[in-house]
C-alpha cells in the first residue's frame, strides 16, 4: 500500500526560481528510501514539502499525499493532524530541533501524551521506557536534564525517541547523523534500522553520504539541482549506476574509500 | 632529520578549567612526512593544532620549530615561523573575509609578513590561484561568487602563496560535498608532491587520512593513544579506540 505519494512536485522561491522541479516518488507502508544528493541537490526542501514545512515564501505544486491526506494546500489544522501521526521527522541538528529551555523528558513525554492520552505516573514511566528505548544510558538523569547538558550523540537520540513516540507510519530523517562522529554515527544507524524494523514503519532518509543512506534503506533515489536523476535498489544504483551522474557521485565515494583500503593493507 | 615541528610532553588546559583538554603529548612532524591527528569532538584534536600555529600557549611542555623552543615573543623567529607553517581552515565560508576581493585576501601573508608590496605581489597571486586552479580573474572577485569547494581553493591560495614548508589544515575537506571533497584531496595531494609541502591534518574522516598523510596519531580524551605510519595504524591497529573508528566507517556495498 502506497503510503508516501509524491506526484510532479515543484517548490518555487517567491521570485519563481525552481528549487525543485517536476519530482515523482512513492514510499510503500514498511519502505526505506533514501533520498541521495549534494547541498543544494534539493533533497531537504523535499522532506520539509511532504510534512508541509516549507520556508515561508515558498510555494509547492504538484501532489503531495500523506497516508491518504493531500498536503500541499492543506489547512494547518489538517497538517498538525498528520504530522506525528503520519510522519515524524529527526533534522540533522539535533541542538536546534531540541527546545533549549525544556528538560528531556517532558520533550518526549509532549508527543507520547498526544498520542497515548497518559498521565502523571504512567506517563512518566512511558517517557523514561522510550528514552530506554534509543539506548540512552541511566533515562531517569537524561529525562531531568536540559538539551546542553547531554551530549550531541544523546541529543540526537532524544530526538529520534521524540519522533519515535508517536509511532508514525513514517519516520523522515533528515541527515540524522551528519553532525555525529563516526562511532556514534554507527550506533544511532544501527538504533534506526533495528527500531524501525521492529515497528514496521517506513523511512524516508535524506543524506548526502551514499554509505550511510545504503546502510539503512532499501532504494535511493538520486537527486541534483532539484530533480530525480536515477532510482534504484541500493545495490543497483551503487554497483551498476546508470547516469553519468551517479556514476560521478559513487566514483567519488570509492575512491576515498579504496584510499582506506590500499593504505590498510597489511 | 631535524622535525619542523614538534610537541614534547605538551599538555594544554583552557583558562579556569581544572582538568588539561590535551595531556603528555609528544609529535613530531619531519619535512615530508604529513601526519593526520585523529579522533572524534573533544579528543584535542583543535587544541593540538592550535598549539602547533603558536595560537595557544602550552600549560606544560615544549613547542620546537626547527628544533628551537616557539618563543611567542620572538619576533624574528615568529616571522619565519609564520612564513614557514600556514594554515586552512575547516569552514571555507567564515574563514575568508567577504568584503574583500580575491586578491587581497591571497595576497594578505605576503604583506603582512613584509615580503612584497602590492604590485610586487600579483604575479606571485596570479601563480598561487593558478596552482589551486582557480582562473586568473578569480582576483577581481569576491568571495561570495565563488562555490564552497572553490573558496577552499583560495584558502589554499592563501595559504601556501608565501610558500611554507608546512600546512597545517584543520578538517579541511569536511564542509565539501563528496565530488568536490576528492578534488580538493587531489588538489593536496598534488601540493604535497610538487612543492614538497609537508601537511598536518586534523580530520575526523579516516579515508581522506589515507589518502594524504604518511603518519597517523590518534587522540582519545586528550591524549595520544597511537601513532606511526598510516598504513600500520590503519592496517593493523594496535588500540581498541583505533579499531572502533576503523569499524565506524560506513562502506558503499560491493
Amino acid at each position: 500500500m502506497t503510503l508516501l505519494d509524491v506526484h510532479g512536485l515543484t517548490v518555487r522561491t517567491a521570485d519563481g526560481r525552481p528549487l525543485v522541479s517536476n519530482l515523482s516518488f512513492t514510499v510503500a507502508g514498511g519502505e526505506r528510501l533514501g533520498l541521495i544528493g549534494e547541498s543544494g541537490s534539493g533533497k531537504s526542501l523535499t522532506t520539509l514539502a511532504v510534512l508541509g514545512l516549507l520556508p515561508e515564501g515558498m510555494s509547492a505544486t504538484g501532489s503531495v499525499v500523506l497516508a491518504g491526506t493531500q498536503i500541499l494546500g492543506a489547512r494547518e489544522k489538517e497538517l498538525t493532524a498528520v504530522r506525528g501521526r503520519d510522519a515524524a521527522v529527526v533534522f540533522q541538528e539535533p541542538l536546534t530541533a531540541l527546545d533549549p529551555l525544556m528538560r528531556v523528558g517532558r520533550q518526549v513525554a509532549g508527543p507520547l501524551a498526544r498520542r497515548t492520552g497518559l498521565k502523571g505516573g504512567r506517563l512518566r514511566a512511558a517517557t523514561l521506557d522510550a528514552l530506554a528505548q534509543v539506548r540512552l544510558p541511566d533515562p531517569e538523569r537524561i529525562a531531568r536534564a536540559f538539551p546542553h547538558e547531554i551530549s550531541g550523540g544523546q541529543r540526537q537520540r532524544v530526538a529520534l525517541a521524540a519522533a519515535l513516540a508517536c509511532e508514525p507510519a513514517l519516520l523522515i530523517a533528515d541527515e540524522p547523523t551528519t553532525a555525529l562522529d563516526v562511532s556514534v554515527q554507527a550506533e544511532m544507524l544501527g538504533l534506526i534500522d533495528t527500531l524501525v524494523r521492529e515497528r514496521e514503519m517506513a523511512v524516508l532518509f535524506v543524506s548526502h553520504d551514499l554509505a550511510v543512506v545504503a546502510k539503512v534503506t532499501d532504494r535511493i533515489l538520486v537527486m541534483k539541482d532539484g530533480r530525480a536523476v536515477e532510482e534504484g535498489t541500493v545495490r543497483d544504483v551503487v554497483v551498476a549506476p546508470r547516469q553519468e551522474y551517479t556514476r560521478n557521485l559513487v566514483a567519488s565515494a570509492r575512491t576515498l574509500e579504496s584510499a582506506l583500503d590500499l593504505r590498510s593493507a597489511p | 632529520m631535524t622535525p619542523v615541528l614538534e610537541l614534547a610532553d605538551v599538555a594544554a588546559r583552557y583558562r579556569g578549567a581544572r582538568a588539561d583538554v590535551v595531556s603528555d603529548v609528544s609529535l613530531a612532524v619531519r619535512p615530508g612526512e604529513s601526519l593526520a591527528l585523529v579522533g572524534e569532538s573533544g579528543a584535542g584534536k583543535t587544541t593540538l593544532l592550535r598549539l602547533l600555529l603558536g595560537l595557544a600557549r602550552p600549560t606544560a611542555g615544549t613547542v620546537r620549530f626547527d628544533g628551537v623552543p616557539l618563543a611567542l615573543r620572538d619576533r624574528q623567529q615568529m616571522r619565519r615561523f609564520r612564513r614557514s607553517v600556514q594554515c586552512v581552515f575547516q569552514d571555507p565560508y567564515s574563514s575568508l573575509d567577504p568584503r574583500r576581493r580575491v586578491g587581497p585576501i591571497v595576497a594578505e601573508p605576503l604583506r603582512s609578513l613584509g615580503l612584497d608590496t602590492r604590485a610586487g605581489a600579483a604575479p606571485k597571486v596570479a601563480a598561487a590561484l593558478e596552482a589551486v586552479g582557480l582562473p586568473a580573474d578569480a582576483a577581481e572577485r569576491y568571495p561570495h561568487e565563488f562555490s564552497g569547494g572553490q573558496r577552499q581553493r583560495i584558502a589554499i591560495a592563501r595559504a601556501t602563496v608565501c610558500e611554507p614548508r608546512v600546512l597545517l589544515a584543520d578538517e579541511p575537506v569536511s564542509a565539501l560535498d563528496v565530488t568536490t571533497r576528492v578534488k580538493v584531496v587531489d588538489l593536496l595531494a598534488e601540493l604535497k608532491r610538487e612543492r614538497g609541502l609537508t601537511l598536518v591534518m586534523v580530520s575526523h574522516d579516516l579515508s581522506v587520512v589515507a589518502s594524504l598523510c604518511e603518519r597517523t596519531a590518534v587522540l582519545e580524551q586528550g591524549r595520544v593513544v597511537e601513532q606511526g605510519d598510516t598504513a600500520r595504524v590503519l592496517g593493523a591497529p594496535a588500540h581498541a579506540y583505533t579499531r572502533r573508528l576503523i569499524d565506524s566507517v560506513p562502506r558503499l556495498p560491493t
